[in-house]
């Protein structure tokens, strides 16, 4: 049925092995950037911009070099002139040719773009010192008027730029039949057109970024730790940067704190920490405080989003048309204008769609850029078409689940390489019988029965029901068809697996964990592979000096690309241990079976061999075939030929107060498909956080900004990250599907969540509120706009 | 200033700047880094740690106010032969973390709050319990489950 090659039928894959990491990270004993402390550093503080837009008509910096502890002060035109660099940041993803990309400098020069630029740096040998004196640095500027929302950028009375006439940066279309599209649409029994807002989310990852540069000035090398998820893209983007030659760059992922996309750009404090200490001679090191983060660190989603669906009399999908004005931020960063396009291709969802059309306009504002936040792009297709869904379900007059099983790809039943009509693949699928075990376990038929109950009484808590039937996109990439789509590098993963004399295994990957429990996982594959026990098994990673291959951890791709280039490079070691096998016990390799780490000769049990022993032949090489290398370590670079598509159906209630506008998560029920699964526990892990992430967005987070483009709620205090009392226990389950894309069956788990529960919640808070004849609301649903938006239906109704 | 702390049971003294935060103290000048910083507004508990017996944000605090104190950080609760205390147990056992950032705070916080708590606590006491300590990966549910199984009513 699929095109899964070796089934899984051992013993450590698909068990909930406890975590390897969580010792030492339950001792504090985990080192991130911000532990890790060299004698003689500098401490790097930031003058920042307290303006949106303004040119920069004086820089005072004075009484900060005259006090206590300062080192050096350095203005962004001092920087420049110093050479440290040879290009600006990069973007790695220009999305067409004529896409406008003003050149973004680690510092200001003479007109900053956004609050919270970087217009000079201090260097101090405290960490308050650097504070004190980041202070003490007078900035005068001329404001200029800013571009602070999406419709303030369409509008174009004025430039995020100054240089430029207008705030558009590209045009991007996705439309393969125009004419089907436009047929579509000529006369459809039912039209859906709904406008959605991707509010701005801070991603906020619990540890801050941070850096630490380390130079060795004789050997003119230098070492920088990083709370990055992508050492090895940022030691490459160093060198393209600065021209520091890529052999003499060391980057150091240490522990991590958390990532969520928010850690894999290249940021003027990664340049100028490099490049500082290599001038100086000196460690630098600098790590964001949270209030800072909001602005040196990239947000999520800003998006203005118009959905249209054209369906038959029955709600039968004919066309899905899409447009969406993307909110850049004021610089082009790593993958910001990708984003977008990451979800382009899943605004048909789950469903059978004859004809479709995407177009993506990129605008610039003078705000914080904008880049990858856990999904990047795909939770706003996700939010697009389920919301819409549900829109077209109250049209056709049948239910949300009702909507979605006549519109299932495949009618709902199993397929395997489909080809969707946004010219994707889809591996496989099975979403009739996901469905069905969602609404079981959300008991959907007892809920709706509440739901009327209440509604007949008239009671002021009102109950309502959201569901969702996500797919998304992941295992990036097949590099092919990232180089289609005009990315600067490619999707694939590097794994090396040596078996070291003693028998212990070590896996050298280039997927960088931050969280995820990769050791844990990785440890399990290579057990079963290998025949070896897992505790045996040493990952090591997040180091370009120990793992100097890979493209890290991003898009829910380290399994998908990762794990099989480790499963695949453990099969290459079994296949050299089998001929040295062959070679000891004089026996033909075809005559050698290899099971639970023994190679034995079919027929004759008794002979027999472990993979350790070979492990210990191969070291002392004494007798090895002629010509063998006298190692046990293979190396794998998996590219995938195509993309991964988990899915899954969530379902919640929510209970929405009608005299406050208070709205209560109830329940969340999710049963996921990814596939295979390697470490269940932390595949539910993944879901959990995934989850509540999205709620977050749906119930309570929203980077807010004025006209001016003052971010009002940076801190902590304002910005409302959910805590374990905003949120309930969830349930979860599982349907398995294996991909067809790779031979370990596996999908991934990492961004599903996100992808879905943002939709799920909102297509509840709207059941909820349809007795009052509410069919939309934007995000986050919070209890003043719920309590307006009751007010304001009661009084249309009036 | 002085300060003079017992810090996991050992007596710890260092000059340092009046204004100071406990945690930098910790942190860099008694090298224990296992206690974290999270924010700036006193909001996220990743730096939550023991003074006298009860949980505290020790980014809230100068050292100077913890003069004399008896503090208890995240490598102070294991026991001395390395077995991990009942609470960094059941966070492993239930899954309770996963990028490890809030967990040194989260389980000094739980600590305090079965402590607080001899008669046990329900699902909602310790979601409220913890409300001070945020976590970005683990959607709570797996935290929630391991306080439980150590400090939930019978």
């Amino acid at each position: 049925m699929t095109a899964v090659e070796d089934p899984i039928t051992t013993t450590a894959i698909g068990t909930p092995m406890k975590r390897r990491e969580d010792p030492k990270l339950l001792a504090g004993e985990g080192k991130y950037v911000d532990d890790i402390h060299v004698v003689g550093q500098l401490w790097m503080g930031m003058v920042r911009s307290p303006l949106a837009h303004a040119r920069i008509t004086s820089i005072d910096t004075s009484a900060a070099e005259a006090a206590e502890g300062v080192h050096s002060v350095l203005t962004g035109p001092q920087l420049q002139e110093m050479g440290l660099w040879l290009a600006p940041l990069p973007c790695a993803w220009p999305v067409t040719e004529d896409m406008v990309n003003p050149p973004h400098y680690p510092t200001a020069i003479d007109e900053v773009h956004h609050v919270g630029e970087i217009v000079a740096v201090v260097l101090a040998d405290s960490r308050y010192g650097a504070a004190d004196a980041a202070e003490q640095v007078i900035v005068d500027y001329e404001p200029l008027d800013a571009v602070a929302s999406i419709a303030a950028a369409r509008d174009g009375s004025a430039t995020a730029h100054s240089e430029h006439e207008t705030n558009k940066a590209f045009h991007w279309p996705l439309v393969p039949d125009p004419d089907a599209l436009e047929a579509a649409f000529a006369n459809p029994a039912h039209h859906v057109k709904a406008n959605f807002v991707q509010q701005r989310l801070i991603p906020a990852a619990m540890e801050p970024r941070g850096v630490l540069a380390v130079p060795s000035p004789m050997g003119g090398d230098v070492t920088l730790y990083s709370a990055t998820q992508v050492p090895h893209i940022l030691k490459v983007m160093i060198a393209a940067t600065t021209g520091i030659p890529e052999s003499k760059i060391r980057v150091v992922a240490p522990a991590v704190g958390g990532g969520f996309g928010a850690k894999l750009n290249i940021n003027p404090d990664e340049i100028l920490a490099v490049t500082l200490a290599n001038r100086l001679g000196r460690a630098v090191r600098w790590t964001e405080s949270r209030s800072e983060a909001a602005f040196s660190t990239h947000q999520g989603r800003g998006q203005l989003q118009t959905i249209e669906l054209a369906a038959d009399a029955d709600g039968k999908l004919q066309g899905v048309r899409v447009h969406i004005d993307a909110d850049m931020g004021a610089y082009m960063m790593l993958i910001t204008p990708g984003v977008p396009l990451l979800g382009s291709f899943l605004y048909t969802g789950v469903y059978d769609v004859p004809a479709f059309g995407f177009t993506c306009d990129g605008y610039f504002t003078n705000l914080t850029p904008t880049d990858a936040y856990r999904g990047a792009g795909r939770p706003e297709a996700s939010y697009a078409i389920e919301r819409a869904m549900d829109i077209l379900a109250a049209q056709v007059g049948i239910g949300p689940d009702e909507i979605r099983r006549r519109n299932y790809l495949a009618g709902g039943e199993y397929f395997e390489n489909l080809e969707v009509p946004s010219t994707l693949v889809f591996d496989s699928g099975h979403y009739g019988p996901n469905l069905d075990r969602a609404l079981e376990l959300a008991d959907y038929d007892g809920l709706r029965a509440e739901q009327a109950r209440r509604r007949a009484a008239g009671e002021s808590k009102q109950l309502g029901i959201g569901m969702v039937t996500y797919v998304e996109i992941c295992g990036l990439a097949p590099s092919r068809a990232l180089g289609g789509l005009s990315y600067g590098a490619g999707g694939w993963e590097h794994a090396t697996v040596r078996l070291l004399p003693t028998g212990k295994a070590e896996v050298v990957s280039g997927s960088t964990p931050h969280g995820q429990g990769h050791e844990t996982t990785w440890s399990q594959i290579v057990a079963d592979k290998l025949g070896i026990p897992p505790e045996d098994v040493t990952v090591l990673h997040s180091d370009t000096a120990i793992s100097p291959l890979g493209l890290d951890t991003y898009g829910s791709r380290s399994l998908a690309v990762g794990g099989v280039a480790i499963a695949a490079a453990c099969d290459k070691v079994v296949e050299k241990a089998k001929q040295i096998a062959a070679h000891q016990m004089e026996a033909s390799a075809d005559d050698l079976e290899f099971a639970g780490g023994m190679f034995s000769v079919s027929g004759s049990p008794d002979q027999a061999m472990p993979i350790q022993a070979i492990a210990f032949g191969a070291f002392t090489a004494h007798n090895l075939p002629d010509g063998m290398e006298p190692n046990l370590q293979e190396q794998v670079t998996f590219d995938p030929t195509n993309f991964v598509f988990p899915f899954g159906t969530h379902v919640c209630a929510v209970e929405i107060d009608e005299d406050t506008g208070a709205v209560e998560l109830l329940s969340y029920v999710a049963v996921d498909d990814c596939g295979n699964q390697i470490n269940p526990m932390i595949v539910e892990g993944q879901v959990h956080g995934g989850i509540v992430q999205g709620v977050a967005q749906a119930l309570f987070e929203e980077a807010c900004y004025d006209e001016d483009g003052n971010l009002t709620n940076p801190s902590m205090m304002d910005y409302l990250v959910p805590s374990a009392a905003d949120v309930p226990s969830m349930v979860t389950d599982y349907t398995v599907t294996p991909s067809t894309s790779n031979p370990l069956g596996v999908k991934g788990a990492g961004e599903a969540g996100t992808i879905s529960s943002a939709a799920a919640v909102m297509n509840a808070v709207v059941d909820a509120l349809s007795p009052y004849g509410v069919v939309d609301m934007d995000m986050p649903a919070t209890p003043q706009r719920v309590w307006r938006t009751i007010n304001e239906a009661k009084g249309g109704q009036a | 200033m002085e300060v003079s702390v017992t810090v996991n049971g050992e007596r710890r003294s260092a000059d340092v700047e009046p204004r100071t935060l406990l945690v930098h103290f910790l942190r860099e000048t008694l090298g224990l880094t296992g206690t974290n910083v999270g924010c700036d507004t006193s909001s996220c508990g990743a730096c939550t740690i023991h003074v006298n017996g009860e949980s505290a944000k020790s980014c809230t605090m100068f050292a100077v106010q913890a003069d004399g104190a008896e503090i208890t950080t995240i490598e102070g609760l294991a026991s001395e032969d390395g077995e991990l205390h009942p609470m960094q147990q059941a966070f492993m056992d239930c899954h309770g973390l996963q990028c490890g950032y809030c967990t040194p705070g989260m389980v000094m916080a739980a600590t305090s709050l079965v402590a607080e708590n001899p008669g046990g606590l329900d699902e909602a006491g310790v979601r409220e319990g913890l409300e001070g300590n945020l976590c970005r990966c683990t959607g709570y549910h797996n935290i929630v489950k391991a306080v439980l199984s150590v400090g939930g009513a019978a």
